[in-house]
């Protein structure tokens, strides 16, 4: 086999958007020597064809004719007077590389059949007088991971091998029967299962009781399947609470709380709830939705796009894998990052710049959604220090599945089919690591866990499946995930029993053993179920668009797990040791409310720069720049898209989509958190969420009678007692909300141990963190309202009260406070005034409507204001505000919940007070011609007086990068 | 004729084809969705129908290049029965992703001849965006010729765009001086006035503001925004604030025109 090399770069007087980017980056890190950047690609191609067939390679298919040139073979470095450096970034061998797959199938197209090995790279030309620390900084810190990548050097340097040692099986038995409990502990560390004592003690007995060593693939699949990450032994344990002196226990946390709050509701529209990979509700007599949320965390802070891009590509597999299969229609993405301009000494060893892991995780959402083809339509940042080591990647996605398809049922003699993607050495221990806390020794040790996506590969294997599904050709679905086949297949057989050939298996390539084929976390692959006698016909499907598709194994009916490697039986398990014989725990947590105060903030006479700044805060800032970066319009369906507004700029409460083209019903989707409530109280906290998710849905026209949410926490150490305890008061809000509004929870799913240890033994946990994901009904898409003020001569009602509430509050926060009157929730007036509001909306009464809540009402005009470019003259005189509200402070940007800003036409405001008949409801000011906000106190003096131009300027600068 | 048929061209990451098949549907047109490698198997069922449309999505990845793998594909496989299909006066579509597939295998501008396909005579090409990243946003369109049947040669368009690489460039001020006088710009980025401006009106960076190209026949198009994601009042970003909501949804504009001219001409 030849080796071919060809380099690819842009022609002189064409943009090389990629190198301005680099040097863009390279700014970022105060690293001044470096003039220019000239970015390449190299494809390095083992085949057996000739020169003249290789230029034709590089002609037509490799480069751009009219912008890009292409040499063969290694080019020098570039004449010139500057000093150039030199740097290649290879995939490490093994790693996935989509676009060799496609250049392989490209090759083939053009008639080359003898292709040995396609590898693509990156190469850098630095001019400048660079030295080699710079060299070395700017390689580590942007242009290369070192979880997935090689650097080379210079033009000398060999690229790693494409090519893998084969594997020669060695079957593996693991003494434990005899162990000590240090020993069983070291064991738990060395093979990062991430079992405590307890656990260990539990396998132990059991060999005992068999009376033989496990086997390594055992011990993984135990490991994997009682993983925190599968199976939330914290959420399901019982716990002994101590509420400031108050005892409370819990035989199952999250049973008696969140479970109980939907099974108490009892509501006859959800479908199937905590039991499948995502929850199902109703849509209408066809069709309905389900919704998932998962977090990405731990990948996300290695590999920030590789982390991102595969959580999103997780949680659309959630979705695929519910029921006999839904169709994708919406994402989802809510991050937390810390600040983006912290400084570079700020941040710890082994942990990423912000800035690095804020565009990563943009740009790897962005990749992979597009390329799915599944519009990006919500999402939320959040700004907090807390979150440096422990960045928070959200991902969700609603489908849409037919009624009848609701439901799996996988039968004995059912064969077992691995669809989509190969099996590589990508993701091992995903599911332990995630489980555990990170340290800075993480980024080497657990590179392996990182995985990387190719979402055509999903895109392909969601194209053949449905049609599969339609055809009725499989019994059960579900999707490989953390835990790769050992979770997906075990899980589905969990209740028959199921023997499978690992060699079966098809690998990206060679060199994989057993253990690692069954539990690596390849990305991109789905298990079906399927009768032999449908066989060939699904086949036939799969072979037709070129998704591959093996049979791997049988379900059995025997509830055993049996592994088979070449034929030799290399492990077998209990389903039901497997499944139930994890431990149960017994937690002991402890809240105590803390003794905060509230600041004394002088009197002002102008409130103005207090508006700037708190629209200019990372969290109420413009997120233009994420949005616009995700297609949130494919698909057709797209209603309130998450910008509208006079200039496609103003920012929407939530989102809806109309995903059946001839119905115009439709599914609202929005979200609540808001982590600085939780550093006074949790229980607060939680409800303030799922109040702004249900809120946000009711604005845009969703009825907040059919209205389902999801809870992701994630937390911190959960050993520790207070940290627990907040867990607790999280999740007792979680129950009172459900109940008080009738909005069941349907699917959830934790991160906890969200702890950093910093090298020098520094402790870093994240803030507590629940988001609440709300998803809702529309009747009729046409009657949706959006926030963007309409028309002068409108009027302006606050609907809710305003109460003494700055605690947490952004106007606290830019003030350098934290303060202690956290924003409540009457739980029984917030759900009157959501239903009041629904029936405002529904009748044509509103023209706008806008969630009054981070920056308080200040800030909700002003994005009112600047969004239908109309200016608003606004009075605090007419503001429903409790006794307790009386400075003008409070009434600007107190963020009491359950309030709602709406503008209504005159002539319909007889029909609209009739409606809020006992809800705190007043008129707040006027739409006006004009370019100004003003809002006047009480005593009649303009107190913000501000050009919308000025306000729109403080909003969108921060993050318009 | 009455039943106008028009085929959707599916490949891996093709994530359009739905909603063309709804817009087309909409505009009077049976229209079928089908998978590149049955056309590949069967090149014939070409010749049963009328409109084929590259639709949008990230085909192959959009590995390599934007379009670059399927337009290799094409090329290898459908060149003969593609000249046949333009020859024998039918209309072909490309849409973002299909546009990129287009003026990579040469079917727009058709510089080397109408309906002729090459991999080697490209001489406009669609690159990065000058922003550096994928957009979503609205655009205005100006119509740039009189000849190209998609089209009316006065109504200027609002749609939304949807891409990372779609800088239209030449290889030559003559290449796009030719391109200009043989009115084979389709549309041009404006703003709502209809005047040229830098970004975000042209959103890429395009050259001339070009967003859209025809060839010599006036019966192939390519276009950089999405007319099928603007078939109905409700997905034009605008429709809360308007009270009058009949007739926005300017992207059936295109599909409409495209049936009537086969009903009128077959």
């Amino acid at each position: 086999m030849k080796q071919w090399r060809f380099e690819i770069s842009s022609k002189q007087g064409f943009l090389d958007v990629h190198g301005k980017d680099t040097l863009e980056d390279i700014r970022q890190l105060n690293i001044e020597s470096v003039e220019d950047v000239i970015s390449e690609r190299v494809f390095l191609i083992e085949a057996d064809f000739e020169q003249e067939f290789a230029e034709r390679v590089a002609v037509e298919l490799l480069s751009d004719p009219v912008c890009q040139d292409y040499y063969l073979g290694k080019s020098d470095v570039p004449a010139g007077p500057m000093p150039a450096t030199l740097i290649e970034v290879h995939l490490k061998s093994g790693v996935t590389d989509p676009v060799a797959e496609s250049v392989k199938s490209a090759l083939a197209d053009m008639g080359a059949t003898a292709v040995d090995s396609v590898r693509t790279a990156r190469k850098y030309v630095l001019l400048g007088n660079v030295s080699d620390d710079e060299r070395d900084m700017i390689a580590r810190r942007i242009l290369a991971n070192d979880c997935i990548e090689d650097v080379i050097f210079g033009t000398d340097a060999e690229p790693p091998s494409p090519h893998t040692e084969p594997y020669q099986m060695t079957l593996t038995e693991i003494p434990i029967r005899s162990l000590s409990d240090d020993q069983l502990m070291g064991l738990s560390k060395d093979m990062d299962m991430f079992l405590n004592l307890k656990e260990m003690q539990t396998i132990q007995a059991e060999y005992q009781k068999l009376d033989r060593e496990p086997t390594d693939v055992e011990l993984e699949t135990l490991a994997q399947t009682w993983s925190e990450h599968c199976v939330h032994k914290t959420l399901k344990s019982s716990v002994d609470m101590d509420h400031d002196g108050e005892k409370v226990y819990f035989d199952n946390l999250i049973k008696e709380t969140i479970f109980k709050a939907t099974k108490d509701l009892n509501k006859d529209w959800c479908i199937s709830v905590f039991e499948d990979n995502a929850g199902v509700i109703e849509f209408d007599d066809e069709h309905a939705v389900c919704f998932k949320v998962e977090t990405h965390n731990h990948p996300s802070a290695l590999d920030p796009y590789g982390g991102a891009a595969t959580g999103i590509g997780g949680v659309i597999r959630d979705p695929m894998g519910t029921g006999m299969g839904a169709k994708p229609v919406a994402n989802t993405d809510i991050f937390c990052f810390a600040r983006p301009d912290m400084k570079l000494e700020e941040v710890p060893k082994g942990v990423l710049h912000p800035r690095r892991v804020m565009k990563g995780v943009v740009a790897g959402v962005r990749d992979y959604g597009n390329r799915m083809g599944i519009p990006t339509v919500n999402g939320a940042l959040y700004f907090d220090d807390r979150y440096l080591a422990n960045p928070l990647v959200f991902c969700g996605n609603v489908g849409l599945i037919p009624r009848e398809k609701c439901f799996k049922n996988a039968q004995a003699g059912n064969l077992v089919v691995v669809v989509g993607g190969r099996t590589g050495r990508d993701g091992i221990h995903g599911a332990t690591f995630s489980s555990g806390e990170m340290t800075h020794e993480h980024e080497d040790i657990f590179s392996h866990a990182v995985q990387i996506g190719n979402p055509i590969v999903e895109k392909t294997t969601l194209d053949t499946l449905l049609q599969a599904r339609d055809a009725e050709l499989y019994e059960a679905i579900t999707d490989c995930g953390a835990g790769g086949l050992s979770s997906a297949v075990g899980e589905m057989g969990e209740k028959l029993g199921v023997e499978v050939d690992l060699e079966k298996v098809p690998l990206k390539y060679a060199g994989l053993s057993y253990t690692e084929i069954w539990i690596s976390e390849a990305q991109e692959r789905m298990v079906i179920a399927v009768k032999p006698e449908n066989l060939d016909a699904i086949m036939e499907i799969f072979n037709a668009e070129d998704v591959e598709a093996t049979v791997i194994g049988t379900f059995t009916g025997d509830k055993k797990l049996t592994l088979r490697y070449k034929g030799t039986q290399v492990g077998q398990l209990d389903m039901d040791f497997l499944h139930e014989g994890i431990c149960k725990y017994d937690r002991e947590a402890k809240w105590e409310t803390k003794k905060l105060s509230e600041p004394v903030l002088a009197d002002k006479d102008s409130y103005n720069d207090d508006l700037l700044k708190i629209l200019g805060s990372y969290n109420v800032a413009s997120k233009e720049w994420v949005i616009r970066q995700y297609d949130h319009e494919v698909q057709g369906a797209s209603v309130i898209k998450p910008l509208m507004g006079k200039d496609n700029d103003g920012p929407m409460d939530a989102s809806v989509i109309r995903p059946k083209y001839d119905h115009d019903k439709g599914v609202a989707m929005s979200c609540g958190m808001n982590p600085c409530y939780g550093d006074i109280d949790p229980y607060w906290m939680a409800l303030a969420g799922i109040d702004e998710a249900i809120r946000n849905l009711v604005c845009v026209g969703a009825d907040p009678e059919k209205v389902a949410v999801l809870d992701n926490y994630c937390w911190g150490d959960c050993t520790n007692a207070e940290t627990l305890g907040a867990l607790v008061r999280a999740s007792q809000a979680c129950y009172d909300g459900a109940m008080g509004f009738g909005t069941p929870f349907i699917s959830g799913k934790d991160s906890l141990n969200n702890e950093f240890v910093c090298d020098d033994g520094t402790r870093i946990a994240i803030p507590y963190t629940l988001l609440i994901s709300a998803i809702g009904l529309v009747e009729d898409v046409n009657k949706c309202v959006t926030m963007d003020a309409k028309q002068a001569g409108n009027l302006i009602f606050a609907v809710g009260q305003t109460k003494n509430e700055l605690g947490g509050s952004h106007y606290y926060k830019v003030n350098g406070e934290l303060g202690a009157n956290v924003p409540q929730t009457d739980i029984k007036l917030a759900a009157e005034t959501a239903k009041r509001m629904h029936q405002a909306i529904n009748a044509g009464l509103v023209r706008s409507c806008h969630d009054c809540s981070e920056g308080g009402l200040a800030t909700a005009l002003a994005e009112m204001a600047f969004a239908g470019g109309c200016g608003i003259e606004a009075d605090l005189r007419g503001l429903p505000a409790a006794d307790d509200c009386v400075k003008t402070e409070a009434m600007l940007f107190s963020e009491s919940n359950s309030r709602y800003l709406v503008e209504i036409e005159p002539q319909n405001y007889d029909a609209f007070a009739k409606l809020m008949l006992n809800v705190p409801f007043g008129q707040v000011g006027e739409v006006v011609e004009g370019t100004k906000l003003t809002i006047s106190d009480v005593n009649q003096n303009v107190v913000i007086d501000a050009e919308l131009s000025e306000l729109k300027k403080a909003w969108q600068e921060p993050l318009d990068w | 004729m009455d039943n106008v048929k028009a085929i959707v061209l599916r490949a891996a990451g093709i994530n359009c084809d739905l909603e063309t098949e709804h817009a087309l549907e909409l505009a009077g047109a049976t229209a079928d969705r089908m998978h590149i490698n049955r056309v590949i198997d069967n090149p014939a069922m070409l010749d049963g129908y009328q409109i084929l449309v590259f639709p949008g999505g990230f085909s192959y990845g959009d590995d390599v290049a934007a379009g670059k793998i399927l337009a290799n594909q094409v090329v290898h496989h459908l060149s003969e029965i593609l000249h046949k299909f333009i020859e024998d006066g039918k209309l072909v579509l490309g849409i973002c992703n299909g546009f990129q597939v287009m003026i990579k295998t040469g079917i727009v501008p058709g510089l080397g001849g109408a309906g002729k396909l090459s991999l080697t005579d490209q001489k406009v090409t669609l690159t990065d965006n000058d922003c550096g990243q994928f957009q979503d946003r609205w655009v205005y369109l100006q119509p740039g010729t009189d000849r190209c049947v998609f089209l009316d040669a006065d109504k200027r368009l609002y749609l939304p765009m949807a891409h990372g690489e779609g800088k239209i460039v030449a290889d030559s001020e003559d290449t796009l001086a030719q391109i200009k006088n043989h009115g084979f710009v389709a549309f041009r980025y404006v703003d709502a006035d209809g005047n040229y401006g830098e970004f975000p009106i042209n959103p890429n960076g395009s050259q001339d503001h070009i967003a859209a190209l025809t060839d010599s026949t006036g019966r192939a198009m390519g276009m950089m925004p999405h007319p099928e994601r603007c078939v109905r009042w409700t997905q034009h970003p605008h429709w809360t604030r308007l009270k009058d909501r009949e007739g926005i949804a300017d992207g059936m504009t295109i599909f409409t025109n495209a049936v009537n001219y086969v009903k009128e001409n077959f």
